[in-house]
């Protein structure tokens, strides 16, 4: 009867949302604070990804401004913009990874797998790079493009090197061409046998999956709203059984594809699907970021916690600038559940955030 | 294409002159305020220099920061006495191309950059605190240099802003700037509240034509340097227009000196370019009072200090000691005014 009572009650109030509406979600206590301890040399910009390795080690992707594009050159060339900063458990700096990388011009994203390989995403060389723990370069995926294109292709249109991108030899818009070749990708996982899965992302609208050793599998998606179609891909998780989950903001869900890319079911009441984490272990939960957009922070912000078929636990969090505020969340590291690492576009910092 | 570039500069000529025509400042019989400038008054580290000077400010301990347009735009502070003691903000994502730094009443130092569109917020100590506006992503590629109509001004993207002041209560306040014509309040946690003027240019009480710069009294009443109008605009704290100023010639930069009398600096600043005339006609810096009553006025234009080449800015948290940064000669002078001046020509 109670179970009978609670299943009206969710029914009522789910009617009183419009369908696309943010489901009713009990509100979650949480603290937030900046964790890190920066030198005097050293600025975060806006924070494309944080990440944590399993001895805690804080890694920061963030865009910190003046990619030069060289003048007077056969073609206009790009460099530099972007940096990678490894910070210890307590938030100290430690070490600054890969300056002057060829690849790190507009960072994206940060993850760290479970061997503590550190993996950039940048989303304008359109490249991701797998460093090992040492910080070396391990295994690249795409190229950058050797010249910019000025002006700059549009979402959808041609790639980046004026190649592969959304025109993949007369495939679907967004659809990619079958190869490491991405257009603005925002994100990476991996499966249990280290298969890779990259969202690709702003430009193509596609997933691409490759082996642990980075030899092409497949690619599923392209731009649209039925299931297995993408506004976008912004975010990347998969979980304990393989299963892909892909945050398509521009279609305000979350889809879930079973291994090789066949959908399974989608995740609505999400909002703006950009960041999303699921915690490891046995008990897996689902985070996402309904991240306001970088023109407003009179809307959204909050973030969701969810069980992995779906089922709300809770929301935390607004839009703003204050600490405990959320400033067009970008990424989620959620390798402990109570434990949150937060990056954001809009205010240049990583919050740690603790659910109380 | 010679002939092309030769109406080109025939234009900018003609618009030079017409514009110096219009900034020689009507009012008449201004007393002269006597002053001396400080010569050499920053020390700078071997091997560093400062590039265009657009930007200076003091804070309560007297220290002075110069934020310059240099290899890449850059906010070096200094002691009371000038010597060089850091730099803030090294390899910062919101620095490109300065325009403006003030210093608030707490110490904190916030910087208007209008290559980045930024207005950022530093601790005493320069860690960033707040951000206003976003840079435009580079992986959207070269941003073009802007033409037409301005698209329509957003609450929270700022267009080449310019300047930034605070009310007592601590609400912000941005003059949002070279394509934008307005200018933005935001309350003390950086949520939009208000704004004034629009995207558009106008000519109207209330509506801006390049809002260059910008300070707040204590009465929170709102100063707006309205540069292409050649006027300055007083605003009450809801942007709402109570006066315009029109005879200091243009406006192009203000300051308000702290405390409980408070004098306001206006420069008609010597226009970029140094077109035929204009070191007859403009480049003095008036002070007043607040109710508009015209104390003195001092300076002029040159190559050599104590002249000066387009002020773009002034602190004057001294009033007695103008600090002044300058576009054209790469410098930053200290002008103390003599203290006879204070009660000249009520």
């Amino acid at each position: 009867m109670k179970r009978m009572k609670l299943v009206l009650l969710v029914a009522c109030v789910a009617a009183s949302f419009p369908a696309g509406a943010q489901a009713p979600a009990p509100a979650l206590n949480f603290d937030a604070a900046n964790p890190l301890t920066l030198p005097d040399d050293i600025y975060l910009g806006e924070v494309g990804g944080v990440a944590t390795s399993s001895r805690g080690d804080i890694y920061v992707y963030t865009r910190t401004g003046h990619p030069t594009v060289s003048m007077a050159t056969a073609r206009p060339f790009a460099h530099g913009g972007s940096r990678l900063f490894q910070f210890d458990r307590n938030g100290r700096f430690t070490r600054e990874i890969g300056a002057g990388l060829y690849g790190f011009l507009f960072a994206a994203q940060v993850r760290v797998d479970p061997q503590d390989n550190v993996w950039v995403v940048d989303e304008m060389s359109a490249m991701i790079m797998k460093f090992d723990p040492q910080g070396r370069v391990a295994l690249l995926l795409g190229r950058k493009a050797e010249a910019l294109n000025n002006p700059p292709p549009r979402a959808g249109g041609a790639g980046p090197a004026g190649e592969g991108g959304g025109r993949g030899g007369g495939r679907a818009p967004g659809a990619g061409a079958p190869q490491d070749v991405f257009n603005r990708p925002t994100d990476v996982a991996w499966d249990a046998q280290g298969n890779i899965f990259v969202a690709d992302g702003l430009g193509n609208a596609r997933i691409a999956k490759f082996t642990k050793d980075g030899a092409f599998v497949k690619s599923w998606g392209q731009r649209g709203t039925a299931n297995g179609e993408f506004a976008s891909v912004n975010s990347i998780a998969v979980d304990a059984q393989g299963n892909v989950y892909a945050a398509d903001a521009g279609n305000q869900r979350i889809q879930v594809f079973d291994n090789n890319g066949t959908f399974k079911s989608e995740i609505k009441g999400v909002g703006n699907a950009q960041a999303i984490c699921i915690t490891p272990g046995a008990s897996q939960v689902l985070y996402v970021s309904n991240s306001n957009p970088p023109t407003d922070i009179d809307t959204a912000g909050e973030i969701y916690k969810m069980r992995l078929d779906g089922t709300m636990i809770g929301k935390f969090g607004k839009a703003g600038k204050l600490p405990k505020e959320f400033g067009t969340v970008n990424e989620i590291d959620c390798r402990s559940e109570s434990t949150l690492y937060v990056g954001e576009i809009g205010n240049f910092r990583v919050q740690r955030v603790t659910m109380k | 294409m010679s002939r092309y570039l030769a109406c080109t500069f025939a234009a900018l000529l003609l618009t030079a002159v017409s514009a110096a025509a219009q900034q020689k400042a009507t009012i008449t019989g201004v007393a002269e305020i006597p002053f001396m400038s400080v010569p050499n008054f920053l020390k700078l580290p071997p091997g560093e220099s400062l590039g265009e000077s657009v930007a200076v400010a003091t804070n309560s301990k007297g220290h002075i920061f110069v934020y310059h347009r240099r290899d890449t735009t850059r906010l070096f502070e200094f002691d009371r006495n000038g010597a060089f003691l850091k730099e803030i903000g090294k390899g910062y994502y919101g620095f490109e191309f300065a325009h403006s730094v003030r210093v608030d009443k707490d110490d904190n130092i916030w910087t208007v950059d209008e290559g980045t569109n930024l207005v950022t917020k530093f601790s005493p100590e320069g860690k960033v605190l707040m951000v206003l506006g976003r840079r435009p992503p580079a992986v959207d590629g070269p941003v073009v240099f802007p033409v037409g109509p301005n698209p329509p001004a957003q609450k929270y993207i700022l267009c080449r802003p310019t300047d930034v002041g605070w009310d007592p209560q601590g609400n912000i306040f941005v003059s949002d700037g070279y394509c934008n014509n307005r200018v933005v309040k935001y309350d003390k946690n950086g949520r939009f509240v208000a704004q004034a003027g629009s995207e558009k240019a106008g000519t109207g009480l209330g509506e801006f034509n390049l809002p260059h710069g910008l300070q707040v009294d204590e009465r929170g009443n709102v100063w707006v340097a309205d540069r292409t109008n050649n006027r300055y605009q007083v605003l009450d704290n809801n942007l709402k227009p109570i006066r315009e100023i029109t005879n200091l010639g243009v406006g192009w930069t203000l300051c308000i000196s702290p405390g409980p009398h408070q004098y306001v600096f206006h420069s008609n600043s010597n226009p970029n370019g140094n077109a035929p005339g204009t070191w007859e006609t403009t480049g003095e810096i008036y002070k007043t009072e607040l109710d508009g009553t015209v104390i003195g006025k001092f300076g002029k234009p040159g190559k050599v200090a104590p002249g000066f080449q387009v002020v773009h800015m002034m602190d004057c948290r001294n009033p007695n000691e103008i600090v002044l940064g300058e576009i054209e000669s790469w410098r930053v002078q200290k002008y103390i005014l003599q203290p006879a001046s204070r009660t000249a020509t009520h």
